[in-house]
């Protein structure tokens, strides 16, 4: 196997392995990230599509992978996943020019 | 509307039964199906009984969909004799099996479909016909709906999508506009109407190579969607699994994706829905009258085991009621998830 890069698509299938270091950690996440998932106040189907948005917005590769193919298994389409893709761009873009009324504050502070 | 050459016009090498069984025994797989089922506590697989006949009249269709099993088309020949179409309605007359289910192609098509949906109906059985819906828009089939209605066949239509963009993808161009006209007169015929006793369901397969989503929820979207965008309204979705078959698989092999998705199957096996799969209730009769334990089977030319009688000429329902079921690869296609059947998910 090549290895000379970080990500590598077929590592996604080797997630349990991170398991191997602290079993009990693991058993603890997995119960609750299978809890998270299901169908509650929110449908399985808003979940996928909430989870692919975030995926985007931590740049997760394999998040990605994996929640195009559970929002379209949720029944989600290609039209609603690009509009969950855009509500994470527009909120990362969104924190970023926010964060211009910070530069104005110091531009007020040390301007005249 | 897009019509497309089918595998066997092309003389493709996946055009035979043999050809897609020898493929996808190649493909790896963590853990064989039988295996699967033996874990479950499933193995061998015997049929439970005959609560369906499914007649599959011939490979005629209107339409070449992108994920068809049969590999249908305009250019099939291979059609049900009269004798044969005889031979399934004696065995109806002659059990208590309860359903005639009638598929293709498009079983409209076929002469002898009228007939067998009469005698059937006047058997007292249930009815269904698999309608791909376009063929009912065609200058020469306009009497199907009206005869559906007239003789109350069940109608299970073919529409994977509430949008135009992903049915036409899968389905040919055009296909989404046509379906919806087909589905607003059989709603106006009573079909999907409650109190009318006409019943009307609709199949989905996904566009593309994963799973169907969950059906209850996929029905609700459904019914909210096709009501408030065209007025139709319909008793039950359907969520099938597209089977590593015929044209689907052709797809998989084309996009390098035939392993990957087979294993995706098999990583979903559910031991509920693979206690409930279809094979266990239903008989597959072929245009010749060759019997098999489903129609992905037929597909792949998979005969009954050994020691069964082969043809509808030969039936014997103590014989058949207890079979055990031939399995392969494929089988994974119908205990993924939530299972997969003619009648939609079983878990």
């Amino acid at each position: 196997m090549d290895d000379n890069h970080y990500y590598h698509a077929p590592d996604l299938a080797r997630f349990a392995e991170v398991g191997r270091g602290a079993p009990e950690l693991w058993d603890k996440f997995l119960a609750w990230y299978s809890a998270v998932f299901k169908e509650g106040a929110l449908s399985a189907r808003e979940k996928a599509l909430i989870a692919l948005a975030v995926s985007h917005a931590v740049q997760c590769p394999y998040c990605i992978d994996a929640y195009t193919t559970a929002a379209l298994e949720q029944g989600s389409n290609e039209e609603q996943m690009t509009e969950a893709v855009h509500v994470a761009a527009a909120i990362r873009g969104g924190a970023s020019l926010v964060h211009g009324v910070q530069m104005r504050n110091h531009l007020e502070r040390l301007g005249m | 509307m897009r019509v497309l050459p089918t595998l066997q016009k092309q003389r493709h090498p996946l055009a035979s039964g043999a050809s897609q069984r020898r493929r996808l025994a190649e493909l790896p797989l963590a853990r064989s199906f039988e295996a699967s089922l033996e874990a479950a506590g499933l193995f061998p697989l015997t049929a439970t009984g005959i609560e369906v006949l499914q007649v599959n009249v011939g490979r005629k269709c209107n339409q070449t969909c992108r994920h068809c099993h049969v590999d249908a088309g305009p250019d099939r020949t291979e059609s049900m004799s009269a004798e044969v179409a005889d031979a399934c309605l004696r065995v109806l007359a002659a059990t208590t099996i309860p359903t005639l289910d009638i598929t293709g192609g498009a079983p409209e098509l076929h002469p002898e479909f009228r007939r067998l949906v009469t005698t059937a109906a006047a058997l007292g059985r249930r009815v269904i016909d698999r309608c791909n819906l376009t063929i009912t828009r065609l200058p020469n089939y306009r009497w199907i709906p009206p005869f559906l209605a007239e003789h109350r066949v069940e109608v299970t239509a073919s529409l994977p999508y509430y949008q135009p963009r992903q049915t036409d993808r899968q389905r040919g161009d055009g296909v989404f506009e046509e379906s919806i006209a087909a589905l607003r007169e059989l709603n106006a015929l009573g079909y999907g109407r409650p109190g009318s006793g006409l019943v009307l369901n609709l199949v989905t397969n996904p566009v593309g190579a994963f799973l169907p989503p969950d059906q209850q929820a996929a029905e609700r979207d459904w019914k909210r969607e096709l009501e408030r965008r065209h007025g139709i309204v319909f008793d039950r979705l359907f969520t099938l699994t597209n089977m590593p078959i015929s044209r689907f698989l052709q797809h998989l092999e084309e996009k390098g994706q035939a392993g990957e998705y087979l294993a995706r199957l098999a990583a979903r096996f559910n031991p509920a829905a693979a206690a409930g799969v279809m094979c266990r209730t239903t008989l597959s009769v072929g245009w010749d009258g060759s019997l098999y334990d489903c129609d992905f089977n037929q597909m792949l030319d998979l005969p009954l085991g050994d020691g069964i009688p082969r043809s509808i000429l030969d039936f014997d329902p103590a014989r058949l009621e207890r079979r055990t079921i031939a399995l392969g690869p494929h089988c994974f296609g119908c205990t993924a998830g939530a299972g997969s059947s003619c009648g939609g998910a079983v878990a």
